[in-house]
């Protein structure tokens, strides 16, 4: 399906099943990936994130479950797929990099045997091709296929999450859905993985659903952005247009909270506070304690999605009603 | 030390004797250490492999200052902290603390005294506070063992004092906290609270936002600035980020494979960085508000040979300026602007500075 959607998220809702009753961690959520796009999610931890993708790549497991909404891949709604039915499209079409390289590889087991563990799960590879597609994917991200032969622990950080890369690129797939792959390294190891990941996907031409919660690391990788506060979606649109005008005030927080190398050093106040407490959702805007524009609607009235030009902001002040829009950047809650 | 041979040319090495501190108590820096290393041995009893995880540092700390000690992972800069903490014994080298050589501190009272002087923050908030225990419990543990003169009221006043000195309130609620009710943020700051209550004059803070949300990670840097600013206190600040490091440092230091290799005032360096090294992470930081820099080097990040290297810079494999005398002599620290000192071969003196070459 040339240029179309791959995959297209409706309404999804997450709940996780916790001591004090259904909490929703993933509310309500709607995400396009087109062929070949690269979207990235960016929130704080808790915000749900993390569950959205799990969610995607149906692995959740109890507590967590999908309470609702659809996700649809190649036009088959996986939501509603058996395990039998997704193992076909495992790994073949659509695979997942996980977080911590340290902890997703098996460290009792060379890099070969659990590309090898990989290929016999999916495919009926004869033992020369396995090993053949092996070597290939290694040379793909940029490893000297001799690390075939290591075990986890005799690579550096950077290597062993070009490794789970090469493992997810194996069949090829046309969606690669990636937690945090970069959140372990340090900035030179992570930049040179990003323009790795970058270069890889322009080449073969895959979809990438990629997690983050530092919005900089992706502001020159990533043609869509969809920002994630509380469960909910509070901005998306073109990475671009969200980097240069922020139309959600979380959003700009996210932005102003990292330190430049350039320009005059300014005092920065991150965002004050802490993500809600999901069990309690604050009312009104789930963002409002925290908000510097916040004003009183705020606390009772929940905001929907508006669109505002390219993006789509879950803020009052865009509300259609809510015109003239009021001048509050100024006046800071105190 | 060892592998340190002949200075090159036009060099101004700076651990000659002429370099001697000047007297007076306020003149002696907080913390000075000199052709500090330390080697690990590495493989089986009878290995005799060495790994060299700091090779002949020097640098100070003065007095209400904020260093920054910025490098990859497996650059040595946790083993310096550990070092100035006394969790490690050099290999050779000195640490002078206040003027007094660290070797020279023997008995449990000194030990004591300095550990209260020179606390470390941890990079984890996870796992350095005891889940069994509420937040209170390492306050007050500590405030036993280093402030005893204070009476059991003074110590719960005191407590309060540095967790709201720490930007938490209400400060008697926190206290009574269990650590997995406090965010990461929260905990970290819990941390600094535990380090605040020795009354320190330096605090060892080892990548203390790494494992924090990007949002968070301010809050903490600004909590540094103002435990400097209120209470005079110094840090060594070990990150990875230069950025963050810019953003509260006033020094800064850059390690790469255990040599110090570039160090002067923050901004001196940002603005103008010598060392290739310092150049690649400053083009690795990523700027939404710049356009992408394509630095020279992709996916060739080969980690640095530390385990018995040979002389010559270490950085050379990875160098886009490399010549053959990298491969042959070890740079030593070059002073090329004012108090800024790089140890590259390639490096030049800033044109204006009145530094003279040669």
């Amino acid at each position: 399906m040339p240029g179309a959607g791959i995959l297209e998220v409706r309404d999804l809702r997450v709940e996780y099943a916790t001591s004090r009753g259904q909490v929703a961690a993933v509310d309500g959520v709607d995400l396009e990936v087109g062929a070949g796009e690269f979207v990235a999610v960016v929130g704080e931890s808790g915000c749900g994130k993390s569950t959205l993708l799990f969610a995607v790549a149906r692995l959740l497991s109890p507590p967590a479950a999908i309470t609702g909404g659809s996700v649809t891949f190649h036009g088959q709604n996986l939501v509603t797929m058996t395990e039998r039915q997704l193992n076909v499209l495992r790994w073949r079409d659509y695979s997942v990099v996980m977080q911590s390289a340290m902890n997703a590889l098996n460290p009792v087991m060379t890099i070969a045997a659990q590309f090898k563990d990989a290929i016999d799960a999916h495919s009926a590879l004869s033992r020369h091709q396995a090993g053949q597609r092996s070597v290939e994917a290694m040379k793909l991200v940029g490893i000297d296929p001799v690390h075939l032969k290591s075990y986890p622990h005799q690579l550096s950080g950077g290597m062993r999450q070009r490794a789970m890369i090469a493992m997810a690129l194996l069949f090829t797939p046309d969606l690669v859905i990636m937690d945090e792959p970069t959140s372990a390294l340090d900035v030179v190891a992570q930049r040179s993985l990003m323009v790795q990941i970058k270069e890889l996907q322009q080449r073969l031409g895959f979809a990438v659903v990629f997690v983050t919660h530092d919005m900089s690391l992706v502001s020159h990788f990533s043609d869509q952005l969809l920002v994630m506060y509380a469960g909910k979606m509070v901005e998306a649109g073109p990475t671009r247009t969200v980097f240069d005008t922020p139309s959600h005030p979380y959003s700009r927080g996210l932005l102003d909270a990292f330190p430049s190398i350039r320009g005059p050093r300014v005092t920065l106040t991150g965002i004050p506070g802490s993500p809600p407490d999901l069990t309690q959702p604050p009312s009104g805007c789930r963002f409002h304690p925290r908000c510097p524009l916040a004003v009183d609607q705020c606390r009772t009235r929940e905001p929907e999605l508006y669109q505002v030009g390219a993006v789509q902001s879950r803020c009052l002040r865009h509300a259609p009603d809510r015109a003239p829009r009021p001048q509050v950047a100024e006046e800071a809650r105190p | 030390m060892t592998d340190r041979t002949s200075p090159p040319a036009g060099s101004t090495p700076l651990s000659g004797p002429d370099r001697t501190v000047p007297a007076g108590p306020d003149l002696v820096p907080l913390v000075q250490a000199r052709g500090l290393t330390k080697h690990f041995k590495v493989g089986g009893t009878f290995a005799r492999r060495k790994l060299h995880a700091v090779d002949d540092a020097d640098f100070v700390i003065h007095r209400k200052e904020i260093v920054a000690l910025v490098g990859e992972s497996g650059s040595g800069k946790s083993t310096v902290a550990r070092l100035l903490a006394r969790v490690y014994r050099p290999t050779s080298g000195e640490i002078r603390y206040q003027g007094r050589p660290l070797a020279s501190m023997r008995t449990r009272r000194q030990s004591l005294a300095y550990r209260s002087d020179v606390p470390m923050v941890f990079q984890d908030p996870f796992s350095s506070l005891n889940p069994a225990y509420r937040v209170s419990h390492g306050i007050m543990r500590g405030l036993k063992l280093h402030r005893t003169e204070l009476s059991r009221s003074q110590r719960r006043a005191e407590a309060e004092r540095v967790v709201e000195a720490v930007g938490l309130t209400p400060a008697v609620e926190v206290l009574d906290r269990y650590p997995y009710e406090l965010s990461g943020g929260q905990r970290q700051r819990i941390g600094f609270a535990q380090a605040l209550a020795y009354k320190p004059t330096l605090i060892l803070a080892d990548e203390p936002v790494s494992m924090l949300d990007v949002s968070i990670r301010i809050g903490l840097l600004n909590v540094m600035a103002a435990l400097r600013e209120q209470e005079g206190v110094s840090f060594l600040y070990i990150t990875h980020d230069i950025a963050s490091a810019r953003y509260v440092s006033d020094r800064l230091m850059v390690m790469y494979a255990g040599h110090v290799v570039e160090s002067g005032p923050t901004e001196a360096v940002l603005a103008n960085p010598k060392h290739p090294y310092t150049q690649l992470l400053l083009s690795a930081v990523p700027d939404p508000r710049a356009p992408l820099a394509v630095s020279a080097e992709t996916g060739k990040s080969e980690p640095p040979r530390v385990i018995d290297p040979t002389p010559g810079c270490r950085f050379r494999w990875r160098c886009p300026l490399a010549i053959d005398e990298c491969a042959r002599v070890t740079p030593l620290p070059r002073e090329l602007g004012p108090a800024h000192t790089a140890a590259c071969h390639v490096a030049t003196a800033d044109v204006s500075s009145d530094v003279t070459e040669g």
